[in-house]
């Protein structure tokens, strides 16, 4: 309980909440406790060092790999004429099944002011498939626009650390007052106003059935997250990530948080896309040992992948117990 | 607390201050300007200049497409299980129309090759609405005679070559050489006294053709005390009205001249559009402001 209402708290742009003393339970208070002074710089070289050995964005990989033949999969059904993926991201028929993506049938539902029987399949299926696989899942390993967000991510971080360039920041809350604008916009106006400047449909369709004149606002949108603001639409405009994040709230597949072992040197915080989902892993911020990340992380992995210590990884809550 | 302390932290919190005035002021225009370019997208709208021949079943009246543009969920099925291609999607320049899909007649019409309305049947939400069973259901527009001084009949021409040129992309059905597959419009030769194409390649008028040879089998059967083995016709299956016909008239030397005339059962599907040989723009083209059951 406490999980969902610090997710959705989250989701909605409030701070992560920081647990007093008396909420922390001795035992990670002596974890804390044991590090001070203990860490060295050196150390966590050292940590960092012994995991490069090891491992290197093995998530990253898997997930690039997803999205593209997934949006190749589009492509293809389209091209030769399978029937395997019909139709693009915010709606089609896996197999002859319905799919509808969850924001686009809001909208759809919200300007039309009825509901389709098949985007009822549609929907439902989508909805146990991101409950399932974690909710924001689809920002990270379904988007196209991720993708593309995530290498000018890789160029803006360059710039600024080269200190050509300032990194500016947004208001989390942004983000739930676009959502409400576009809610309210497809109600009173009764168009789905959002799917206009939605990057997702556009690269998708683009994509499927060819370039067009859209594209200039993704290089617009894309050229604004390189320059001014890191990843500016998918953590303060995009209603699709709300939506999705709300669906994770009660999602099974998360990432997981050990205190014992962390460094608190915030690699992870670092390569986030949405980092204050990562607070906990600040020394003290924690208000347990074991502690789930909240449903706005996209379980990208990344965190996973460039931890040194192992604190970070996938879990499907229950299925330990029956393995 | 003591003295210095609390200046401490005011010094900090101003400057703390400072840096969250200046986000709110950055997410403020921000949101100012998503919202505006987003409705920047009604513009197309408002000046009706996003309004197309859509597919069949498309869910609006008329000119007033607004239930079309809310339903869609602009997802191309349509598009993709278009035999003849004649679907496409609209663009960035349509505002909200975005995503939509339309059909240009005179690229390529909808000949409704397909017979059962495929892209209705894959819309997932009704946006072409599922009541359609048959072409002559439809209601995607009417045809008008725009240009009666460059029809060929009306001048009493004849027609003879491929319709629209050796390099035209454009698929018809062909019934009589493939019932399956749409043939190219390019390798298709007529040579006729007086140019009908419109009406011959009407797809309405093809199969109210087809329906009268199978009724007049079915009875020849019947008559003969044979048990019918050709199914009967049902529903609007057969479409019920002519949509095209050719017409003597009178000119105004007195001179009789042949001239295509639409009749009610015009469904508006471009083919006439689309088949015209005239160079240029089309003699005949389809109204998307004009319906048959429109008064």
């Amino acid at each position: 309980m406490n999980y969902i209402i610090e997710s959705l708290s989250q989701v909605f742009g409030n701070k992560p909440s920081r647990p007093s003393k008396e909420e922390q339970p001795e035992a990670l208070k002596a974890i804390y406790k044991r590090k001070v002074g203990n860490l060295t710089k050196a150390d966590i070289e050292s940590a960092r060092h012994e995991h490069r050995k090891t491992c290197c964005n093995k998530w990253t990989r898997r997930r690039w790999i997803t999205i593209i033949v997934v949006n190749f999969l589009f492509l293809v059904s389209y091209k030769f004429d399978v029937q395997l993926l019909e139709g693009a991201m915010t709606a089609s028929r896996f197999v002859g099944f319905h799919l509808a993506d969850l924001n686009s049938a809001l909208q759809v539902m919200l300007a039309y002011k009825h509901v389709v029987l098949n985007l009822v399949i549609g929907t439902t299926t989508v909805f146990i498939m991101w409950l399932l696989l974690g909710g924001r899942t689809f920002c990270s390993w379904v988007c196209p626009y991720h993708l593309l967000a995530e290498w000018t991510e890789m160029i803006h971080v360059w710039l600024v650390g080269k200190k050509i360039i300032k990194s500016h920041t947004f208001h989390r809350k942004t983000r739930s007052v676009f959502y409400v604008i576009f809610a309210l916009m497809a109600i009173l106006s009764g168009y789905t106003v959002f799917e206009t400047i939605s990057p997702t449909g556009i690269l998708s369709r683009a994509i499927i059935y060819g370039p067009g004149v859209a594209l200039i606002w993704v290089g617009i949108l894309l050229l604004f997250e390189t320059f001014v603001s890191r990843r500016a639409w998918c953590r303060y405009v995009c209603p699709i990530g709300v939506t999705y994040a709300v669906v994770g709230t009660i999602s099974p597949l998360r990432v997981t948080y050990n205190a014992e072992n962390c460094h608190h040197e915030g690699d992870c915080r670092k390569i986030c896309e949405v980092p204050h989902v990562l607070d906990l892993t600040i020394r003290g911020r924690a208000s347990d040992i074991n502690l789930d990340v909240v449903s706005d992380c996209t379980r990208c992995g990344m965190c996973v992948d460039v931890c040194p210590t192992d604190s970070l990884n996938f879990k499907f809550k229950g299925l330990d117990k029956f393995l | 607390m003591t003295k210095s302390t609390k200046k401490k932290k005011i010094v900090l919190s101003k400057s703390r201050r400072e840096s969250n005035r200046r986000e709110f002021i950055r997410s403020a225009v921000l949101t100012a300007g998503v919202v505006t370019l987003s409705l920047a997208g009604f513009i197309p709208v408002v000046q009706g200049t996003s309004s197309r021949l859509r597919p069949p079943g498309a869910l609006k009246n008329l000119l007033d497409e607004q239930q079309f543009y809310s339903s869609c969920i602009k997802c191309g099925q349509c598009v993709q299980v278009c035999p003849v291609n004649a679907i496409k999607l609209s663009d960035l320049d349509e505002g909200i129309g975005i995503g939509l899909p339309y059909i240009d007649a005179r690229e390529q019409a909808c000949d409704f090759s397909c017979d059962g309305l495929q892209c209705v049947l894959a819309c997932p939400t009704g946006s072409l609405t599922h009541d359609l069973d048959y072409p002559a259901d439809t209601r995607m527009g009417f045809a008008r005679m725009d240009k009666p001084k460059s029809c060929l009949a009306v001048h009493g021409k004849g027609f003879k070559g491929v319709a629209r040129g050796p390099d035209y992309k454009g698929l018809l059905r062909y019934d009589e050489i493939d019932r399956w597959n749409p043939l190219p419009v390019a390798e298709h030769e007529y040579d006729i006294e007086i140019c009908d194409l419109c009406v011959r390649q009407c797809p309405i008028e093809i199969r109210i053709t087809q329906c009268a040879e199978k009724e007049k089998q079915r009875l020849e059967a019947k008559s003969e005390g044979k048990l019918a083995r050709v199914a009967e016709q049902h529903g609007n299956e057969c479409p019920p009205k002519h949509a095209i016909e050719m017409q003597v008239i009178q000119d105004r030397n007195g001179l009789m001249t042949m001239v295509p005339a639409v009749l009610d059962g015009c469904v508006g599907c471009g083919v006439c559009e689309m088949i015209c040989p005239v160079e240029g723009d089309p003699a005949i083209v389809v109204d998307i402001d004009k319906i048959t059951d429109w008064g």
